[in-house]
């Protein structure tokens, strides 16, 4: 993740001078020159490329491998073939799995997305102070674990402080973790109020990248505050919006931490979302097999919607290159 | 083009022949010196075992052990792993609920011919503790370490003002048709916010300040600290022996103590499963929200060490219930060694160590759990009877023999996935217990 978002806020740094020089550099092309920075370009590559091929690319090759397999550890892998997957086909708890992970992503990224444009557009227009930024980031800096114990107590029924409030209001208490129609609900919302402030930043960067000319021409033309927003801000930023969405759907898919150190997978099966279910079938039943076979699904899932919203949100083309 | 797919191919073969550089270590000898790892996951008790590590090393200055104590979740996922991997505690504190997988799985080694050779004496244990540490293959695989039984904690200022005696709560009586002269104990300790006891008229249950009782989660699988010592007064017996293969959920004496237990809640006597999810059982009873909480031996230390101007703690015994007896699960914990061990005489010695009067002395004069050897329980008991607490309520249980064993199966993990939704599902009031029956066919189905 902090890969993509070098490159994009690099991307949009040099955008900001003067968006065709990038172009207009011309590419040199020198057979001796060529070998040469190739042989230090694959020096540079090499560290990142054992840590890419270590932790990412041959666990996933294992991966896909004990996904065929029965391998309840400590026994040894047997393979099986499609059956893990046949299984899963007709398991009610994957199946409840992927609707609440649903819930969660719709809630998560839906509030976020429009609570960060907000939170972006009025840090634009009104104030550029570092501190209002540093304030709006601190969230982000306490650890996830954390930020859901805290939670998980302010919002206890009998000794939480949210109750006692609401009790103090004359209103009855609610079991936020504790309701089964409210659990994954409240859990999205704890990750709103952690990843808020971030989001926004990354927005409020896409919004400093908006020329100021195309908002003199739109104030000339007699737009006011809503429709600029809705034809000149929202157009312009749709590269930043895309990139901010693909990574925080994909990002609100794996909901995990949350869940483990709060509900832990209740009320019932409100908050078994499917990455907790993987946990729970690969660490606690020790089956390895199912686990791995329920992986790779949600890495198809999650290669689909990337791939899906690269597409709709058209997120490598910029309305601003003219 | 064509170098740079060289390239790749040499940045491809790196890892393989990294992996490729682990080597074989040499077996060590007997007078070479041996580090030990031994893991165990109870923060209260690891300065006791790190003593024991240090008065063991001084008397086989040979033989080092690191104690490494990790949170309960981490630690099983850490030795399971680590079986996998080769790379594991040399020695580990077991639990019942796991060692049938390690035992079938081989993991663990059988310690006979160094008991018979060593001529170690189980009878020293309290009774019953060494054979629920037998494989099914007759093997003894564990030297037992602790044990623990189930009590009521209650909070005595809260019983005193509801006019109920000492006297009066070791006495209480259960049944599971109308609760006995126990749920007219909580009932009466359930207080609202308007002051009205449970059992008074205008009691809202909307609106309840302290709990008669709490919940503590459904208590799945075994309900071992919440409603284990009901079912079982009511002749509930949760397997077909040690190393069974069929579970009995779909008893009617364990559905009709279950359908009981949850009316509990409809009474407002006991926190719904929403009002109970967050702060855990010994924070709510040490705060004044519950009155009386049944749990094991192994919170004594930090329930008693919680009193405050507005909270004493006290013991009681477990209701009497329809057999006439005060009942709790027994459960005993064990000192294993992993099979995969570089130095397995070394660790049989450690064993030893932790199964002898000297560490067990060690551990009871802590005053934390207490130890398996009949003389270093009593050390035990004295220990915490100079903390001023009385823990006759646990042990009445194995001198009264009115004990029943944790269930000794296979596929534990698997049990517990499977009855844990089930019973939150009834506690939330979404099901009743006759829904278990259908769990029950897919829990013995897992032994097919």
């Amino acid at each position: 993740m902090t890969t993509i978002e070098r490159k994009d806020s690099a991307r949009s740094d040099d955008r900001r001078p003067s968006p065709a020089k990038a172009r207009t550099e011309t590419p040199r092309k020198k057979g001796g020159r060529r070998d040469s920075q190739l042989r230090v370009a694959v020096l540079f590559l090499i560290p990142a490329s054992i840590g890419f091929l270590v932790f990412f690319a041959w666990p996933a090759v294992r991966g896909l491998y004990l996904s065929f397999t029965n391998y309840h550890v400590p026994r040894d892998p047997v393979f099986i073939g499609l059956k893990n997957y046949i299984t899963i086909a007709s398991d009610p708890v994957f199946w409840n799995s992927l609707k609440v992970t649903l819930e969660y992503v719709v809630i998560n990224v839906g509030v976020q997305t429009a609570g960060a444009l907000l939170l972006a557009v009025l840090m634009q227009r009104f104030t550029r102070s570092m501190v209002v930024r540093g304030v709006i980031m601190l969230p982000y800096l306490i650890a996830n674990v954390i930020v859901a114990l805290v939670w998980f107590w302010l919002c206890d029924y009998n000794l939480g402080i949210v109750n006692a409030v609401l009790n103090s209001l004359g209103m009855d208490k609610v079991g936020f973790f504790g309701n089964e129609s409210l659990a994954m609900g409240t859990i999205a919302m704890v990750n709103v109020w952690r990843h808020l402030g971030y989001t926004s930043l990354l927005l409020f960067a896409g919004l400093q990248a908006i020329p100021k000319d195309v908002y003199e021409a739109a104030e000339m033309d007699g737009a006011g505050e809503w429709r600029v927003f809705r034809s000149v801000t929202l157009p312009l930023l749709r590269p930043v919006l895309a990139f901010v969405l693909v990574v925080t759907v994909v990002g609100s898919f794996q909901i995990f931490d949350t869940i483990a150190v709060t509900t832990k997978g209740g009320p019932i099966d409100a908050t078994r979302a499917i990455n907790y279910y993987i946990y729970e079938r690969a660490f606690e039943r020790m089956d390895f097999g199912y686990a791995s076979a329920l992986a790779v699904i949600l890495m198809i899932i999650l290669v689909g919607i990337a791939l899906l919203q690269n597409k709709l949100l058209r997120a490598n083309q910029s309305d601003l290159e003219r | 083009m064509k170098l740079s797919r060289v390239a790749i191919a040499i940045i491809a073969t790196i890892p393989l022949m990294l992996t490729g550089c682990a080597a074989a270590t040499p077996k060590a000898d007997a007078n070479t010196p041996v580090t030990l790892s031994y893991g165990l996951w109870d923060a209260n008790q690891a300065p006791a075992y790190k003593q024991c590590a240090a008065d063991f090393h001084k008397a086989n200055p040979n033989i080092t052990v690191n104690v490494e104590q990790v949170g309960w979740d981490d630690y099983w996922n850490k030795i399971k792993t680590g079986m996998v991997s080769g790379s594991n505690y040399d020695v580990f504190t077991g639990h019942l609920a796991n060692f049938p997988e390690f035992m079938l799985n081989k993991q663990i080694l059988p310690l006979d011919d160094y008991i018979k050779a060593d001529n170690v004496d189980l009878s020293v244990f309290q009774p019953g503790l060494a054979d629920l540490w037998k494989g099914n293959d007759g093997k003894q695989y564990g030297l037992p370490k602790d044990f623990d039984t189930v009590s009521v904690f209650y909070n005595e200022q809260l019983t005193k003002a509801a006019g109920l005696t000492a006297d009066q709560l070791g006495k209480l009586t259960w049944n599971p048709k109308d609760g006995g002269t126990y749920e007219k104990a909580i009932a009466h300790l359930t207080v609202d916010a308007n002051g009205v006891r449970g059992d008074e008229a205008g009691f809202d249950k909307t609106k309840v300040a302290t709990y008669g009782t709490w919940m503590e989660g459904a208590g799945a699988p075994d309900g071992q600290t919440q409603w284990s010592y009901f079912a079982a007064s009511n002749g509930w017996v949760e397997t077909n022996g040690v190393w069974g293969d069929t579970y009995n959920y779909n008893d009617p004496k364990l559905q009709e103590t279950i359908d009981w237990w949850a009316s509990l809640v409809n009474k407002g006597y006991m926190p719904s499963f929403e009002a109970q999810t967050g702060i855990g059982w010994s924070d709510q009873l040490a705060a004044g929200k519950a009155a009386l909480v049944s749990n094991g031996s192994w919170m004594t230390g930090s329930v008693f060490g919680a009193k405050s101007a507005t909270f004493t703690p006290a013991l009681a015994p477990t209701p009497v219930g329809p057999n006439g007896k005060s009942m709790s699960m027994f459960n005993g914990l064990a000192d294993n060694i992993w099979a995969g061990t570089k130095n397995p005489d070394a660790a049989w010695q450690w064993v030893k160590y932790l199964g002898s009067s000297s560490c067990q002395d060690v551990v009871g004069a802590a005053a934390v759990v207490f130890p398996a050897i009949k003389s270093s329980t009593d050390i035990a008991v004295a220990a915490f009877k100079a903390k001023g607490v009385d823990v006759s309520a646990f042990l009445n249980h194995v001198s009264d023999n009115t004990t029943f064993l944790a269930p000794i199966t296979d596929h534990r993990s698997d049990v517990s996935a499977l009855v844990t939704p089930a019973l939150q599902a009834i506690m939330s009031g979404k099901a009743t217990a006759s829904s278990l029956t259908d769990v029950n066919t897919k829990v013995n189905a897992l032994f097919k």
